[in-house]
């Protein structure tokens, strides 16, 4: 199942873990990134909170928790090499990886057609 | 899209949308924040080949003296500026500032002896303000003129004289901080070797009409390509240059700025026109006994970017600020992120620990000598 929020994430979700990314939209917005600063792993976040931090020459910019969980696992090699988050947004850009504290939650969230919509 | 239908235009707005800039407002004006490259590759394009500035949002004054005597309008400006313009000669130019009577900085500029008058470029922001300061206290001796039908094109890179040598031949022969007129498509075009960003290259005046096809015509050239705000931003941040507004204000001194490069011998203490400037009392105390804080460079030693704004400390935990970052980013061609910022002069000798927070957290950094690109200036 994939699924967006209006903040420009993707979540792909199998089971209760989903891989959370920003999307191919978000990266054209941002330009070339130049740093990534990832959560801990064990983190609990609640829906909305700032997860990420993302920067490019110009700015940083924050990546936000799409709902409540706990972040299990994170991509290391986004850190090491930010392009590749401009590069491969959608599969080898993902930034982690959480256990959903309410899965039953995805459903607040936008299908990929209504996100295409949104930013048209 | 920010609306920037209350902003002013270049003459080069129409030449930004047909290149796919993004527009934003600045000073003003609607400007180039980027093109369709991005700001990484626009200033990596500028360092390693030729890039193009779009800066007509610049002011342009010229000075005439009413005596018809170059000097009289450089002894004129001189009561502005704590620079030695009367020791400039026809055909140069030189940095300069405008203090106020606390030894703060109004604006900095640039100024050209251009033989029977003076020719400055002042910043955007402050242009109005600058206008004005001239008019109150150069009008008896001098005609101060905004040239508001000018554009202002900068080329900077290692391929800006080449580029430039096709349309105005002649320019290869200028060396750094030279100033000619050349006929450029049948105007007269005043060119500058000099520029914001470091590297070799030029600032070309034109009359607005011609603007937008100078530009064409300077694109047209495979090593030039457009080049945003953005990267002017950072590419002037690794060259180690101020941005007024951000790293010098009113209440900053040239010595705390770490300008004083900028006064000559004339100006100083001892010299033939010693001070005469609004702070002169201030800034030559400075000058001579330091001030209490420096301008420095900053290397963050983590891969964090630091950002103008974050609070310096002396230490990881505990204490208070001890300074300020004032410019800060990622710097592309160093590969890292570089900043600039004001400690305490006991705190600027390069190498110095220091701690900068950003989003509360403490990042180690070391003061840094500037610039963190060397400049490739033609000099000889």
């Amino acid at each position: 199942m994939l699924k967006f929020t209006e903040e420009h994430e993707w979540l792909k979700v199998e089971g209760d873990i989903a891989t959370v990314g920003i999307t191919t939209h978000a990266t054209v917005q941002l330009g070339d990134l130049v740093f990534v600063e990832l959560p801990d792993v064990g983190k609990a976040v609640e829906k909305g909170d700032e997860a990420a931090v993302v920067e490019s020459v110009k700015a940083a910019s924050e990546v936000y928790a799409p709902l409540a969980g706990e972040v299990t696992e994170v991509n290391q090699a986004i850190a090491d090499n930010p392009a590749l988050v401009n590069d491969d947004p959608m599969g080898a850009g993902w930034f982690f990886k959480m256990k959903l504290a309410d899965p039953a939650a995805l459903a607040d969230l936008l299908d990929e057609d209504a996100y295409q919509a949104l930013v048209g | 899209m920010a609306d920037l239908s209350d902003l002013k235009k270049t003459p080069l707005f129409d030449l930004h949308e047909k290149l796919g800039a993004r527009m934003v407002p600045f000073a003003g004006y609607a400007m180039p924040v980027q093109y369709p490259a991005g700001v990484l590759k626009e200033h990596l394009h500028t360092r390693e080949k030729a890039g193009l500035f779009d800066v007509s949002h610049m002011g342009q004054v010229t000075i005439r003296p009413k005596s018809g005597d170059v000097r009289d309008a450089a002894l004129a400006l001189e009561a502005l500026v704590p620079v030695d313009v009367a020791g400039l000669k026809a055909g140069r130019q030189r940095y300069g500032l405008f203090t106020n009577e606390d030894g703060g900085l109004l604006d900095d500029l640039m100024i050209t002896n251009r033989g029977d008058h003076l020719f400055l470029v002042v910043n955007a922001a402050c242009k109005e303000a600058d206008f004005a300061h001239l008019s109150t206290h150069l009008s008896e001796t001098c005609e101060v003129t905004p040239l508001e039908d000018r554009a202002l094109l900068a080329l900077q890179g290692p391929g800006a004289e080449a580029a430039l040598e096709k349309v105005a031949p002649g320019v290869v022969a200028m060396r750094f901080m030279d100033v000619a007129s050349f006929d450029i498509l049948g105007a007269e075009a005043i060119v500058s070797r000099s520029g914001y960003t470091g590297e070799d290259g030029f600032e070309i005046s034109v009359p607005a009409g011609k603007a937008a096809a100078l530009a064409e015509m300077l694109l047209q050239d495979e090593s030039v390509q457009p080049i945003g705000l953005g990267a002017r931003d950072s590419l002037r941040l690794e060259a180690g240059l101020c941005l007024y507004g951000s790293d010098i204000d009113q209440t900053t001194t040239p010595v705390e700025a770490a300008l004083e490069w900028a006064m000559q011998k004339a100006r100083k203490k001892g010299g033939a026109r010693e001070g005469g400037f609004p702070g002169a009392s201030v800034i030559l105390e400075q000058l001579h006994n330091g001030a209490d804080r420096r301008r420095v460079g900053l290397r963050p030693q983590t891969k964090t970017p630091v950002r103008a704004g974050a609070a310096l400390y002396a230490h990881e935990e505990g204490g208070e600020p001890i300074g300020v970052v004032t410019s800060g980013g990622f710097g592309p061609s160093v590969e890292a992120p570089v900043a600039m910022g004001y400690v305490p002069a006991g705190m600027s000798g390069a190498g110095t620990p220091l701690f900068a927070e950003v989003r509360g957290k403490r990042h180690p950094v070391m003061v840094a000598t500037l610039p963190f690109v060397m400049p490739r200036y033609k000099r000889a």
